[in-house]
């Protein structure tokens, strides 16, 4: 259809325009065009390989020293004559800082999509949405600052003893003394920086069920919690783990904010009050250091390209379960 | 299904509204307190000077150089006796100084990734939403550029650091603007094509058939999407300005003001590290608490940044929502 359009361009003009304005016209911008917005657009396609390219050469170092040990070895060990790098522990640190924040902020951005569609008035439900949206807003640094200067005493001297007091201070997750930083920390950081963006894909998938099979539920006498259960969630099902997904990717490569609270450490453990490392906060933290040291830079860039990997996967897989959940839902209807 | 009592259920019911209505209004709190710290702490150290004046290195006596080296961002070691005299030598000036070379040194660089990134993602927009569509490069294109959006931003930090900072020896506001651009591109590009899909295509069946090009008819669509097109370079605005994780390694960070005298000895400084708001609110508010004055300046400086963001978000957002209820 687009060749169509070109060669048409030529036979229909306008009468009132003159012999040699239609011969100005012979130059090809509309060629010129299409070459320079097609050249943009490759020019994405061509940074997200260069990220892959350099990311990957740049690992190769680190890659051919320690092989597949680097993603089960927990040793990070920058010594002169000694080093040796493993992700395990950063790895780990994502995992359950990431998990965390998935656990305490799903729930939590379903019961506010719960409030905003069902049961707030309108003239609260906007200005709500708009605050809880504005969260997103807010630069991942000061999530740090908050966590360190504000959530840390909170954690350490009232919440923390509390929760240890309580039965849940026997448990393996509450091991140790809590001193504020840590991974709990950083899972409460990283929860209610993801919450706005949950929020905002939930509350659009509940406004997208139809308005008659909720209404259908209410009028055989269901309650409103019981249409969100059985309606509601039901049929959002699919857009609401899409929406995890992409908060997951999203919590995954946080850098800043979990780099204040999350204490930086070495070590792995359950315990939630213990401090850690992610991926993303070992980055932040060792790479000035790394750049005269070309292993441990490469390591770092090793750790960086498995953040990479994983982030895209998660990304992929979110982008094929919503293209999926759409073509179920229209073949349905 | 198991039978409840109607009582019950009712009960149930309740609570769990009540949780509901609990959970909107602590996120709603969370926004206020979060804000609310923000402007108590920063607005103790926001005078004027704050504006005027560059920060004063934590050990002003000791720090003449500038350089690469004094800025490990590993958590400084305490003052020593020693040291705090040399801090306090310099006693014209008031103890922590200001963030105005800062702020000129983070709006230059955001500037520069405008300017890279506006055209690039608008004309990719072009490209996805009127020339290419269904073909499979749109696809692909499609594809890189909702994958890019999920990249973290500390990579993009990392990758430009591998690729500009250490072939071109050093750390500079160019590498610096470069990545903040790199994060931008995405963005800016996918929300014009969701802007000039908005747009329906009996105007662009008009057009065509009016005679008109592909590109005059892009140009026509594009005018009727122009609000929304704006909020997308806004919002990806909004989003670059608050990053700190891709200055890290790229425009590192100075103590010094930009030379802005002549272009070339703009052109020398901003080759250089280049002083940025974020990297000195993170290394202020690391600073160990025997620093009060430095972890002062940083809320001051997150004081200065938050509104800032807010200010290109809030207007942005109206933007585009005072558009869409025309629309309808």
């Amino acid at each position: 259809m687009d060749q169509q359009v070109g060669t048409t361009r030529m036979a229909v003009v306008p009468a009132t325009q003159s012999l040699g304005k239609r011969r100005a016209r012979r130059f090809p911008v509309d060629g010129v065009a299409r070459v320079v917005v097609t050249v943009a657009a490759c020019a994405i396609l061509v940074l997200l390989a260069a990220i892959f390219a350099a990311m990957y050469g740049d690992a190769r170092l680190s890659m051919d020293q320690f092989g597949f040990d680097f993603l089960t070895s927990k040793r990070w060990n920058p010594a002169e004559g000694q080093e040796s790098y493993g992700a395990l522990s950063s790895i780990y640190g994502t995992a359950v800082s990431t998990a965390l924040a998935m656990a305490l902020a799903v729930p939590l951005s379903i019961l506010i999509s719960v409030f905003l569609v069902e049961l707030a008035p309108r003239w609260l439900a906007a200005p709500m949405g708009t605050m809880i949206e504005l969260l997103a807003a807010v630069p991942s640094i000061i999530y740090g600052m908050f966590g360190l200067f504000i959530l840390k005493p909170i954690l350490a001297e009232s919440m923390g003893p509390w929760i240890k007091q309580s039965w849940l201070g026997q448990t393996f997750l509450f091991e140790g003394a809590p001193n504020g930083l840590g991974m709990l920390n950083a899972g409460l950081i990283l929860a209610m920086m993801i919450l706005p963006f949950l929020t905002a894909i939930t509350r659009d998938v509940f406004l997208s069920v139809p308005r008659l099979m909720r209404e259908a539920a209410y009028g055989v006498g269901a309650t409103t919690w019981e249409v969100t259960r059985n309606v509601t969630l039901r049929y959002g099902r699919a857009g609401i783990i899409g929406a995890c997904l992409l908060a997951l990717g999203r919590a995954m490569g946080e850098t800043m904010a979990v780099t204040y609270v999350i204490g930086n450490s070495n070590d792995m453990s359950w315990s939630l009050f213990k401090q850690s490392n992610t991926i993303a906060s070992r980055m932040a933290n060792e790479f000035m250091e790394a750049t005269s040291r070309p292993l441990q830079l490469s390591a770092l860039i090793e750790l960086g390209f498995i953040l990479l990997l994983l982030s895209v996967l998660v990304q992929i897989l979110a982008r094929a379960w919503m293209a999926w959940a759409a073509a179920r839902t229209e073949g349905r209807a | 299904m198991k039978l409840r009592s109607p009582a019950w259920r009712r009960l149930h019911d309740r609570g769990v509204k009540a949780l509901c209505g609990l959970a909107a209004g602590g996120g709603c709190a969370l926004l206020f307190w979060i804000l609310l710290i923000v402007y108590q702490r920063g607005s103790q150290s926001l005078r004027l000077e704050f504006f005027t004046q560059a920060p004063t290195p934590p050990l002003a006596g000791a720090a003449p150089g500038g350089l690469e080296a004094d800025f490990d961002f590993s958590v400084p070691e305490a003052p020593t006796d020693q040291r705090k005299g040399a801090a306090a030598a310099p006693a014209a000036t008031p103890p922590a100084g200001g963030m105005g070379n800062d702020i000129i040194g983070s709006l230059l660089m955001t500037v520069l990734a405008t300017l890279l990134a506006v055209p690039l993602g608008v004309l990719a927009g072009f490209y996805l939403a009127e020339f290419g569509r269904h073909s499979w490069l749109a696809s692909a294109v499609r594809f890189a550029a909702n994958v890019a959006f999920g990249v973290p931003s500390i990579i993009v930090g990392v990758f430009v650091y591998v690729v500009l900072v250490r072939p071109w020896g050093g750390f500079s506001g160019y590498a610096g603007g470069v990545a903040l651009a790199i994060i931008m591109v995405p963005i800016i590009a996918r929300t014009t094509e969701d802007m000039l899909r908005l747009v329906p295509d009996t105007l662009r069946e008009a057009t065509l058939a009016l005679g008109a090009t592909r590109w005059q008819t892009t140009l026509l669509v594009s005018r009727s999407a122009r609000a929304g097109i704006l909020t997308g370079i806004l919002l990806a605005l909004a989003r670059v300005s608050g990053e700190t994780a891709p200055l890290l390694f790229t425009a590192l960070n100075s103590w010094y003001w930009l030379d802005l005298s002549s272009p070339a000895a703009f052109h020398q400084s901003f080759s250089g590290p280049t002083p940025n708001l974020m990297n000195q609110i993170y290394l202020d508010t690391t600073s160990p608490e025997t620093w009060p004055e430095q972890i002062q300046r940083g809320w001051a400086g997150a004081l200065v940044v938050t509104l800032g963001v807010l200010a290109v978000t809030v207007p942005a957002r109206l933007l585009f929502r005072g558009r869409t209820h025309d629309a309808r």
